[in-house]
């Protein structure tokens, strides 16, 4: 019984397909979370110049997180085909509401007393946004990026059901067959890969923010 | 584009699919059985184990790194495995459902029962109060923002993957998306991703108002507030 439940034989004869859907998998997350922050962005810098937008920007990210995943994909069909657009389009979406509130908190949160002190010192307006707050958001930031990244590693297999898919085709090929081993595969690299990317952003975060580390 | 737009406007002007067990009304309320029964089931299990740990503080940690975890985890996949290991039925869905979403009503209201101020909890205790009608009358009524925003963010999450118990054979408004996608019949697939999406916003709007009623009127900024943060933590089904 143990044995048919996992079938140690079939990872070992195709290494080379669950790599290439492991691939794909990271490919349809970076994208994607990386496209959100580029979106992301410069709405928070509009939301900060001008507060009257932040409640509608958030809002309107809002509802849209609030769409099922399946849903938001195959609404995406007929304007994108089974494309990977298809995919990445609705993948983008679901990471501006965390990403645009962690960007303009963490921007809020620099304290009055350090951007008078950069003002006074004669920085311009934007670098005193490069040099000063940004780093001071990193934490707040990268905070956003983790949630928006393990979320969307998770929504990825999802695309397995319009053609796209990652691991999600490791998942369809073991339901399909009735063969629990490549179901169990990709389960198990998709929190895998979550788990490592949580880690990595982490890292990322200690790299950018010196200060923050415990002397001795 | 337009012709996608008359096509699905026929769609929901046609008599034919709004009857019968594969019916728009039929359809809606398998979806909203699976939702309500899955649901409720969470709020059972979450919210003593919540209550618990918030109460004693022990476990913290555990409580919340628990919906961490559980955003790590693809819902999909869950109910792909469950189904190949127990079978055709509700039981597989139920199960993935509520494993979905009892971590985070537990983190929700851990959280709520940990922002209770202590000298709050204090005066309590020093009224006399037991241990019951601390957490009865004092702790609960001024966590209540929070649990309620875990319930609601876990029952809009439990409608959203509800969609996946077609992939499984079951019923629900997933039946149109995956039905019509084998079929290749681009309407109805819209159209059950349209109503999915509906139930969807429509069942965020509703607990949203029963939130507002059951959590005390002093409360009601903090209220909004924890639905946000908790909807910030989260995730779409």
């Amino acid at each position: 019984m143990a044995q048919s439940f996992f079938d140690w034989s079939w990872v070992m004869g195709n290494l080379g397909e669950i790599w290439a859907q492991l691939a794909e998998h990271i490919i349809l997350t970076v994208v994607p979370v990386g496209l959100g922050f580029l979106m992301a962005f410069p709405m928070a810098l509009a939301s900060i110049r001008w507060p009257r937008l932040y409640s509608p920007l958030l809002g309107v990210a809002g509802i849209l997180f609030s769409i099922p995943t399946l849903a938001l994909f195959v609404i995406m069909i007929p304007f994108t085909g089974l494309s990977k657009a298809t995919a990445i389009v609705p993948l983008t979406l679901y990471t501006l509401l965390i990403l645009l509130r962690n960007t303009v908190e963490g921007l809020k949160g620099v304290p009055s007393h350090v951007r008078e002190a950069a003002e006074a010192m004669g920085y311009t307006r934007t670098r005193q946004l490069f040099r000063i707050e940004l780093p001071l958001a990193v934490p707040v930031i990268v905070a956003g990026l983790r949630i928006a990244t393990v979320n969307t590693i998770a929504y990825v297999a999802i695309t397995a059901l319009i053609g796209q898919g990652g691991l999600g085709n490791l998942f369809m090929d073991g339901f399909l067959r009735q063969f629990p081993t490549p179901l169990i595969v990709g389960l198990v690299l998709s929190v895998a890969l979550a788990v490592a990317a949580d880690l990595g952003l982490l890292g990322v975060q200690y790299v950018l923010t010196p200060w923050q580390r415990n002397p001795g | 584009m337009i012709e996608v737009i008359t096509d699905l406007i026929a769609w929901f002007a046609d008599p034919v699919n709004w009857q019968g067990s594969s019916g728009i009304p039929a359809r809606v309320l398998e979806h909203i059985w699976y939702s309500v029964l899955a649901t409720v089931i969470s709020v059972v299990i979450a919210q003593p184990v919540g209550i618990l740990i918030g109460h004693t503080g022990r476990g913290g940690i555990l409580a919340i790194n628990l919906s961490n975890a559980a955003r790590a985890v693809p819902t999909f996949g869950v109910i792909l495995l469950t189904f190949l290991v127990a079978g055709i039925g509700l039981v597989p869905v139920l199960v993935a459902l509520v494993v979905l979403a009892v971590p985070s009503m537990i983190t929700n209201t851990y959280a709520g029962f940990r922002a209770v101020d202590r000298d709050v909890r204090d005066s309590a205790e020093g009224m006399g109060m037991t241990a019951w009608q601390v957490i009865w009358r004092v702790e609960i009524p001024v966590a209540m923002p929070l649990i309620m925003a875990g319930i609601r963010i876990a029952a809009v999450q439990i409608v959203a993957t509800a969609t996946f118990a077609a992939v499984v054979s079951l019923g629900g408004l997933g039946r149109y998306i995956i039905d019509g996608l084998a079929q290749q019949d681009l309407t109805q697939v819209l159209a059950g991703a349209i109503l999915v999406a509906a139930l969807s916003l429509l069942t965020e709007f509703g607990l949203s108002r029963l939130q507002k009623a059951v959590v005390s009127n002093g409360l009601q900024a903090e209220s909004e507030e924890a639905s946000m943060e908790a909807k910030l933590e989260g995730s779409t089904g």
